[in-house]
């Protein structure tokens, strides 16, 4: 009896290990896959060149450009909202109606698809506001689309805060807003800078909420000011695999802005785990 | 003095805290404000694009048209009175497209000015006429009886099987097809997804010795992060052939193609939410569990899995969501036909894939944009009910 359970478990974990192994195992090749034909296109001109002979020779420097800048951007603007709301939501409110009403509509904003967002964006940044299809509209979209997660990584962070060095401040005699400024947030910056990495890896990546905000065709020109379109590398590579002139000679091109694109995820992804080792450690010496 | 001051800044600062926890809220609201102002509209308009007006003649016992069925006559999908409640009569159709079929040029003169009587005279003559031109060729007079074409309604628009927002003269306006394309891709997606992404949780969680986990539980995270138009990518170049080759179809871009690149973008997120919800599981209860001779399988299935059966509904929930929202890579690979689907193996087109593809030639304030608006409002009402269930059993689970 006890041995028919044995191989049953055994039967059963071999098969999940099976099933994992090759689930993680299939993932990576889709990764590899695209890393590998990739690489093999990128050389200095492919980076900082403009797109020549309809999108088929040349780089994709303005692509590059124009994804830093909606990054930039959607974080100058989602960053400070996100973390103050964030550090208002954990250390001020208490376990109140407003309190779960807020932190509902923060899960819920997080769900909403990004399409959504692009059309909340067009209808009200670029049309209602008047901003245009511009870098301004589009880091205003990626910045509110960003904010959920900014919020929920900055309050895990804060949580990670014990009570007892809140209280000791308080018990030297400093105000709220002290103990916040000077104890809790200095511990619980490392984390916010990791959640702050990441959500900037996610804008990098998304395509619905520029399409209709500020996302450029074909634009073979650096942005001058925040009402400049700009090409973006998610947008680029969409367009070049579906609606190019000439889809066949522009598939190095497309794997090429692939490949970037990963680098950027893996870069910023690699970035968030070193800060947050490095800093972990350092936390715990104090 | 300074003290009050102090206090002053303070408060101050307290507030500027409240107001920007507000944000998210105030954005949520405004996104429904904004995709209900510019999507209502639609249901106070009718499915004419422009000033195009329809008459037919007096004869005619016709007196109402729906929007489907002006649709079948001016594709001459119908040509007898009598499938639309008429008499035995065939339809002759007179367009700006058709008119040179009855007219010559020199008859309409040089610069279209006899097109209004020429109208005339053609409905006179022919009791089954059905004329549409645009107000400045109709005649002041009208020989005819106009038709009346009605708003687009609320319930025409959810349960209308044709999608044809830039039809002439009469736009379709159902969106049953891409409902139903959005249902069917995620559905089978998340049917995919599941037994493999729960077996890796189970297996993270449980089996997997801890160098393992460390190794892998990042990677998968990583996958979480890779931006969807690069699964598409993927997805166009790779998989779209493989169901050709493999299924002997005409087109590799099917329901079923757009399945398989949601499963693999939806697998990262369901095995991070239900390994973190497996892991959740007290220690206690486990060891309560071994110590009463239960193999460590048993003690998975009987009780690992109950426990956290919650957290992983949650995460089914979530990935569900994120299946039916999902725009890029499904745009690239579903082959976006807008017909009802009847095989998973056909051409099919979801909502987010419409929206984006149609919303950049729909001109600001039109029909065509305010139907997609209207769409993404029905997108943000599955949506939002996902979200809600989400939390709810999210909080079940805390209850426990």
């Amino acid at each position: 009896m006890a041995s028919k359970k044995r191989i049953q478990q055994a039967i059963a974990f071999g098969l999940f290990r099976f099933v994992s192994l090759s689930v993680v195992g299939i993932l990576f090749a889709i990764l590899f896959f695209i890393m590998i034909r990739g690489i093999g296109v990128i050389n200095w001109t492919f980076i900082s060149a403009m797109p020549e002979d309809g999108m088929t020779a040349g780089g994709i420097l303005p692509a590059i450009v124009g994804t830093l800048c909606l990054m930039l951007g959607s974080m100058l603007f989602a960053f400070p909202v996100g973390v103050m709301s964030a550090i208002y939501i954990n250390e001020y409110m208490k376990d109140s109606k407003l309190k779960r009403f807020v932190s509902m509509m923060t899960d819920n904003l997080a769900g909403v698809p990004s399409i959504v967002f692009g059309l909340f964006g067009m209808a009200l940044f670029v049309n209602k506001l008047g901003f245009g299809d511009s870098i301004l509209a589009g880091s205003l979209t990626l910045g509110i689309l960003s904010l959920p997660v900014i919020i929920r990584t900055t309050e895990e962070a804060l949580k990670t805060v014990d009570d007892s060095l809140r209280i000791g401040s308080y018990a030297l005699g400093a105000t709220k807003l002290q103990t916040i400024r000077r104890v809790v947030f200095p511990i619980a910056f490392p984390n916010i800078m990791t959640g702050l990495i990441l959500s900037m890896s996610r804008v990098s990546g998304e395509t619905a909420p520029i399409l209709f905000t500020c996302a450029a065709y074909f634009l073979p020109k650096l942005p001058t000011g925040w009402s400049d379109q700009v090409m973006a590398l998610p947008y680029h590579l969409y367009v070049m695999t579906t609606s190019g002139t000439n889809m066949e000679a522009a598939r190095p091109m497309a794997y090429g802005t692939a490949f970037v694109l990963i680098v950027i995820v893996l870069l910023f992804n690699l970035l968030a785990n070193l800060l947050r080792r490095y800093f972990g450690k350092k936390v715990k010496m104090n | 003095m300074k003290r009050k001051w102090f206090k002053i800044i303070e408060k101050g600062i307290e507030s500027v805290l409240f107001t920007s926890s507000l944000t998210t809220s105030i954005t949520v609201i405004l996104i429904i404000i904004f995709l209900f102002s510019e999507g209502v509209g639609l249901f106070f308009s009718k499915p004419i694009e422009g000033d195009s007006i329809i008459g037919i003649s007096k004869q005619n016992t016709v007196s109402k048209l729906s929007a489907e069925q002006l649709n079948y006559i001016f594709n001459q999908d119908v040509t007898n009175w009598k499938a639309c409640g008429g008499k035995n009569d065939s339809i002759l159709l007179l367009s700006i497209n058709t008119i040179g079929d009855y007219f010559t040029e020199e008859e309409l003169g040089s610069s279209f000015e006899n097109i209004p009587t020429k109208i005339n005279e053609f409905v006179q003559k022919n009791p089954g006429a059905i004329v549409s031109f645009s107000k400045t060729y109709m005649p002041k007079n009208f020989a005819g009886k106009l038709i009346e074409v009605n708003n687009v309604g609320v319930w025409e628009f959810l349960s209308g099987k044709l999608w044809y927002p830039t039809a002439q003269p009469v736009a379709q306006l159902g969106v049953l097809p891409l409902i139903l394309g959005t249902i069917l891709v995620s559905l089978v997606a998340i049917l995919m997804a599941l037994p493999l992404g729960i077996a890796c949780a189970i297996y993270l969680a449980e089996v997997a010795d801890s160098r393992v986990r460390s190794l892998f539980k990042p990677l998968i995270e990583l996958l979480a992060g890779i931006p969807s138009v690069v699964y598409g990518f993927f997805g166009l170049i790779v998989i779209v052939p493989a169901v050709q080759k493999l299924f002997n179809l005409p087109v590799g871009e099917t329901a079923f193609t757009g399945s398989v690149v949601l499963a693999i973008m939806a697998l990262p997120t369901i095995i991070t939410v239900a390994e973190d919800a497996l892991r959740s599981v007290p220690r206690s209860t486990k060891e309560a569990s071994l110590a009463l001779g239960a193999t460590h399988w048993q003690t998975i299935v009987r009780v690992c899995i109950p426990t956290a059966k919650s957290g992983i509904a949650a995460g089914i929930i979530l990935g569900i969501g994120r299946a039916i929202g999902e725009t890029m890579a499904v745009l690239m690979v579903t082959g976006n036909a807008s017909v009802m689907p009847n095989s998973l193996f056909a051409p099919v087109r979801t909502i987010p894939a419409t929206i984006a593809a149609e919303l950049g030639e729909a001109p600001s304030g039109g029909l065509h944009y305010k139907a997609l608006f209207a769409l993404s409002i029905i997108l943000f009402i599955i949506t939002f009910g996902i979200n809600l269930s989400v939390g709810y059993v999210k909080r079940k689970q805390n209850n426990n």
